[in-house]
């Protein structure tokens, strides 16, 4: 049984120009500690699938259909106080910037005391005790006499590793990390990365990592899942999806990373932008960037199917009896 | 701290010295003291002797030294009308006014905070409807209608609350507080209400604005993400950070309140400063003018230094540039 499974998660948000569908029959699951990349361009629904995922939707943004479930039980339909102790207890979230996500006016041992106590019912000292551990785990220096500090007296980096504590402090089995580093400085974001690799495996806990960087996606993700207005374009285990990707759009993305290894004959990019979600084309989403487009991409949407390698891709080149070569 | 607190008093003397000018110049140059204070038969020696005890014939800055030194030390003269000590006059006063004003801003906070509140958390609720609609009305409504409406309906119409007045009060020291007694609270009750329920309205109204903006933040996002209860969330994290305006604004309110305590003295013949300042003007009693003058401005200058205090107590970020701003 895997531990975090989405079937079919639709969002919507009404808006003045008609419903917007953010997220579209998105299922995926992950597995107990490992670690799911999620990639695609901006817009694609990532935030708004982990968002859904901890029911954090902003309303009048709801989820209008399918189920999550967390260790085989459903938690999109559970009460919402049950709902609050399966956050940060059970999933924990980093977010994308760490500057606006710690609380100005609460010292950041307060922060980690506060959440230890909700979710483990500690007692001041020790939850005071486990915070500085916590700190200290995180690599903030002198974190016996930094816990009483407060958000602004730290830098990006180390308010990062805060969240990181904060997100990882009631022990979670899964933790949705949301860009975290895509606000830092390029010099620290490979130490942020490497210590949240390090103690999701020193604890077992698996990670939804969504990011831009697919070199962080190849070091450290088990299994990736490419985003595409709302959709799942494809999804496969890591080696699989850099190297050998089967839908057209992942092999743009990939043919777009500029490899030191292999000297890539030209920096691939694909023309024109992902659509709004105002305006998605009838069919395959990707059909009006598509260089293998056909007939039928243009008529009916494609669902995520096999493939003949070891991903799953919404590609109509791989639905049985069409044309391989089809133009 | 104590630094900080000595250099706002610092900062506070130009303001000090600049209303004690308009304060001095007030007394010495409008109306004519002299035949004020010596009424129709006098001898032109008496007047002499009359403007050398006045210290009149000497130049503007002794004249303005001299009054200077005396208001320092309480001393603003002989009320023309009263022929008594104006500082006597005020301290007798200050106790009647100050007590209407703490009890307006109480309400104001007490009420206004929660509906705020309340009203931020559930928008959409018909509860917070209501609540908007009758701060509406508070916010449109003069103060003497109000005072005039409350007393037409609780006095005139019901006879349950008394319509003038302080009732009985207790002397404690050289101050008499209505606390203590049923006819005192009685009177107080509309009053209060009168001088309060502008400021409590427009208290609500910016403690439910700020609560929108804070609840769509990010680090309220995070507490949420984290599992906190609503309770930590909206009253501990959302909550703490609409303070530092509501500190703002309640604190220029409440020299507002204390200043135009004189409306509703008015209407309630509540006898306070107010109501001593409004007969001063019309007998032209320049030395009680000049000294509420300055009685206000001491007010606004030391509500406006428990203001920089409270900013320093809630928000840590202004710690050490207020600390900076002391050395
Ligand atoms: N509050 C909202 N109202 C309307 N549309 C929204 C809202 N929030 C997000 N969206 C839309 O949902 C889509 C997915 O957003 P998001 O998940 O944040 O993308 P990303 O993949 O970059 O994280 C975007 O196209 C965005 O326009
Ligand atoms: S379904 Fe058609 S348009 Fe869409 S990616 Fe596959 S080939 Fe291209
Ligand atoms: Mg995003």
């Amino acid at each position: 049984m895997p531990l975090l499974e989405v079937r079919n998660l639709r969002v919507e948000f009404p808006t003045r120009r008609g419903v917007l569908t953010a997220v579209d029959d998105v299922s995926f699951s992950i597995d107990e500690g490992e670690v799911l990349g999620v990639v695609g361009e901006s817009g694609a629904g990532k935030s708004i699938t982990g968002t859904a995922i901890i029911r954090l939707i902003e309303p009048p943004g709801r989820i209008a259909g399918g189920e999550v479930l967390l260790a085989g039980r459903r938690i999109d339909n559970i009460a919402p106080e049950e709902m609050r102790h399966v956050r940060g207890k059970q999933i924990g979230a980093i977010f994308q910037d760490p500057l606006t996500t710690l609380n100005p006016l609460y010292s950041i041992g307060r922060q980690l005391a506060e959440t230890m106590q909700t979710h483990l019912g500690l007692s001041d000292r020790d939850a005071r005790a486990r915070a500085i551990r916590w700190l200290e785990d995180v690599g903030i220096p002198g974190a016996a006499q930094r816990i009483d500090a407060y958000p602004h007296q730290f830098s990006g980096g180390m308010r990062q590793r805060v969240v990181i504590a904060l997100a990882l402090c009631a022990e979670p089995k899964l933790v949705i990390a949301d860009e975290p580093t895509t606000a830092l400085d390029v010099s620290i974001q490979a130490q942020v990365i490497a210590l949240l690799k390090r103690l999701c495996r020193e604890h077992g806990t698996a990670v939804m990592l969504v990011t831009h960087d697919m070199g962080v996606i190849a070091e450290t993700a088990d299994r990736v899942a490419v985003m595409y207005a709302g959709r799942i374009a494809e999804i496969g285990p890591v080696r699989d999806v850099v190297k050998g990707a089967r839908h057209p759009y992942t092999e743009g993305l990939m043919g777009s990373i500029p490899s030191l290894t292999h000297r890539v004959e030209r920096l691939r990019q694909i023309d024109g932008s992902m659509p709004r979600l105002t305006d998605i084309p009838r069919g395959c989403a990707f059909n009006p960037r598509c260089t293998k487009v056909f007939d039928r991409c243009r008529i009916e949407r494609p669902d995520l199917m096999a493939t003949d390698g070891p991903t799953r891709a919404a590609c109509w080149l791989y639905a049985k009896g069409e044309a391989r070569d089809a133009a | 701290m104590f630094a900080f607190i000595v250099s706002r008093l610092f900062q506070a003397l130009p303001v000090m010295f600049t209303v004690s000018l308009i304060s001095f110049a007030m007394f010495a140059y409008v109306g004519d003291p002299v035949a004020i204070m010596l009424g129709q038969d006098y001898t032109e020696a008496q007047r002499q002797a009359l403007i050398r005890d006045l210290g009149l014939d000497q130049p503007f800055f002794v004249q303005f030294f001299e009054y200077l030194k005396n208001a320092v030390q309480g001393e603003f003269g002989l009320s023309y009308r009263l022929a008594r000590p104006v500082s006597d006059l005020i301290l007798e006063r200050a106790p009647a006014t100050l007590e209407l004003s703490f009890t307006a801003a109480f309400l104001a906070l007490a009420i206004g905070v929660p509906m705020g509140v309340y009203t931020g958390l559930y928008r959409e609720s018909w509860l917070s409807r209501f609540f908007l609609t009758i701060s509406l009305i508070g916010v449109s409504l003069p103060t003497f209608l109000i005072g005039i409406l409350l007393i037409l309906v609780f006095a005139v119409m019901l006879g349950v609350l008394p319509s003038f007045g302080r009732g009985d009060t207790v002397a404690i020291g050289w101050w008499t507080t209505g606390f203590l007694t049923a006819s005192g609270l009685k009177a107080l009750i509309l009053p209060s209400i009168t001088l309060g329920l502008f400021q409590m309205t427009l208290i609500m109204r910016l403690v439910r604005a700020e609560m929108l903006e804070v609840l769509r933040t990010d680090y309220i996002k995070f507490a949420r993400a984290r599992g906190l209860s609503n309770r930590a969330v909206h009253f501990g994290h959302a909550l703490k950070n609409t303070l530092v305006p509501v500190i703002t604004i309640t604190g220029l309110q409440l020299g507002a309140i204390i200043a135009f305590a004189i409306v509703t003295e008015t209407v309630f013949q509540w006898p306070g400063m107010g109501l001593l300042f409004i007969q001063a003007v019309s007998n032209a009693d320049i030395p009680i003018m000049a000294a509420y003058l300055m009685m206000i401005a001491l007010l606004f200058v030391i509500i406006n230094l428990v203001v920089d205090l409270l900013y320093y107590l809630v928000d840590p970020r202004l710690r050490g540039s207020l600390a900076g701003s002391a050395r």
